[in-house]
């Protein structure tokens, strides 16, 4: 790992100016920053942790309803604390294992955006809201494909809002080696309408699956996706598994969840 | 350089670091307490895992410098000034969750953590708790024997090997 100095700042403003420095980068729990420095395939000259911002911790309800959650909450801290959520709670709780979850934030998971990352398809099936120090982000504009985001240089996530659907449920079928999401399905049941994320399969990253969307909408079951399952075009290939298999487990997975939901 | 100051299993401690100086890095070379083990130094493994106020992490992935002004606790304060070792020490020994060792501190720390939590866990839950723990010796099965051992269950209630 190159070298770098380091700073904790207080407050996000301290962090947005102390991240205005050429080549400064922002640190969450580290548990994908500090193995990639290690391979030396980032080198920051400065990494502000965002870990000491007491204003980017917690979790909350707003008066819309809305569960809030601090850019720098842990998954465990997500997992232990996001109640009125069960389905968000249980994807936090299933995230690596217990000494990742004690670092990992919410907010590393979603400025990283891997393609096999859980948060993202919670994010963009419940539509929620992600809060930056410069402005609001919806989830639909938010995810750009793989590793990439809405996020400018120095924009930090703050907080996510999300509204609670009526049912929801995340299955995620691990992939046997990393345990990150070979794919994994979120469904969210609102009372105008149901939203399908899906993390793991697609070569874009996350995706909404229209086409389950508009079968459960109409039929909420998972007798209403019969065989279905989106095309193996675009899907992930490797050792793990061909597109074929990918686009097959998206359905399995979806399935799954529409039976789970609750 | 910058220093660093940490309660290390009870003691005050303190030392130059770097930025980059991985808290794995700080307590074996800086306060040479060499009983946390780096297996992979890529966050796989769990051989590295302390206590950080409380909470279980791995010390290859978090920086030294982040651990500052907290409570950290290894495997060097687990058993008793004297020696004895303490309950989950023991119940590893007894229960042969050991072959080679290399793994062991970051068991036991996972599993102190896990009773503090969860005073007494099904196998099921032991063996979802460790996922970022891996032994290449034991095969699991006497890790997860001495873990209920250690939290007062019988252990006849797991299939012989
Ligand atoms: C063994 C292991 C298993 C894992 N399993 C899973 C899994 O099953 N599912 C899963 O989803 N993930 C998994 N992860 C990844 C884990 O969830 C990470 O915690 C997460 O991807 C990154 O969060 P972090 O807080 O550690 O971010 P960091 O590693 O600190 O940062 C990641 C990136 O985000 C940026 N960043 C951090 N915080 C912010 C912020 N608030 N605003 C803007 N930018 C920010 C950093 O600059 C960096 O570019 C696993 C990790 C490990 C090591
Ligand atoms: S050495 Fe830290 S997880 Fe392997
Ligand atoms: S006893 Fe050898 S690695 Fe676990």
């Amino acid at each position: 790992m190159y070298n770098f100095e380091f700073e904790k700042p207080a407050s996000i403003a301290d962090a947005v100016a102390a991240l205005g420095d050429e080549d400064a980068q922002a640190l969450g729990g580290g548990q994908t920053l500090i193995p990639t420095l290690k391979q030396r395939l980032a080198s920051p000259s400065k990494l502000v942790s965002l870990t000491g911002i007491s204003e980017m911790q917690g979790i909350c309800m707003d008066d819309d309803g809305r569960v809030c959650i601090g850019g720098a909450s842990t998954h465990a801290a997500v997992a232990e604390g996001a109640s009125a959520y069960p389905a968000l709670a249980a994807l936090a709780g299933g995230i690596g294992d217990p000494a990742v979850r004690a670092r990992g934030t919410i907010g590393g998971s979603l400025a990283n955006n891997d393609p096999a990352a859980c948060y993202p398809a919670a994010v963009l099936a419940s539509g929620a809201t992600i809060f930056t120090n410069a402005r609001e982000i919806a989830a639909d504009d938010y995810f750009q494909g793989m590793f990439t985001t809405a996020l400018d240089e120095g924009e930090i996530v703050t907080e996510i809002k999300f509204p609670v659907p009526e049912a929801a449920n995340y299955q995620k079928f691990e992939q046997p080696a990393s345990r990150f999401a070979m794919v994994g399905v979120f469904v969210a049941k609102f009372a105008d309408g149901v939203r399908v994320a899906v993390t793991g399969a697609s070569e874009d990253g996350v995706f909404r699956w229209a086409e389950a969307e508009a079968a459960l909408s109409a039929n909420f079951s998972a007798d209403a996706l019969a065989d279905m399952a989106p095309a193996a075009d675009g899907m992930i290939a490797d050792l793990h598994g061909t597109s074929e298999y990918r686009a097959h487990l998206v359905g399995v997975m979806t399935r799954r969840a529409v039976a789970a939901a609750s | 350089m910058s220093q660093v100051k940490m309660t290390v299993n009870g003691k005050e401690m303190s030392g130059d670091v770097e930025g980059r100086t991985l808290l794995s890095q700080f307590l074996r070379d800086t306060l040479g307490l060499t009983g946390t083990h780096v297996g992979c130094d890529t966050s796989q493994c769990g051989a590295c895992v302390v206590h950080v106020d409380g909470q279980a992490v791995k010390s290859c992935a978090m920086l030294a410098m982040e651990a500052d002004g907290a409570e950290v606790a290894t495997i060097e304060g687990q058993a008793a000034p004297d020696g004895t070792l303490n309950t989950i020490q023991q119940a590893f020994q007894d229960h042969h969750g050991l072959q080679c060792g290399f793994c062991t501190p970051g068991m036991v720390m996972s599993t102190a953590a896990l009773l503090k939590e969860n005073p007494k866990p099904s196998e099921a839950e032991i063996r979802d708790y460790l996922e970022g723990n891996l032994c290449r010796c034991t095969g699991y099965h006497n890790i997860v024997k001495a873990i209920l051992a250690a939290s007062g269950q019988d252990v006849s209630a797991l299939a012989a090997e």
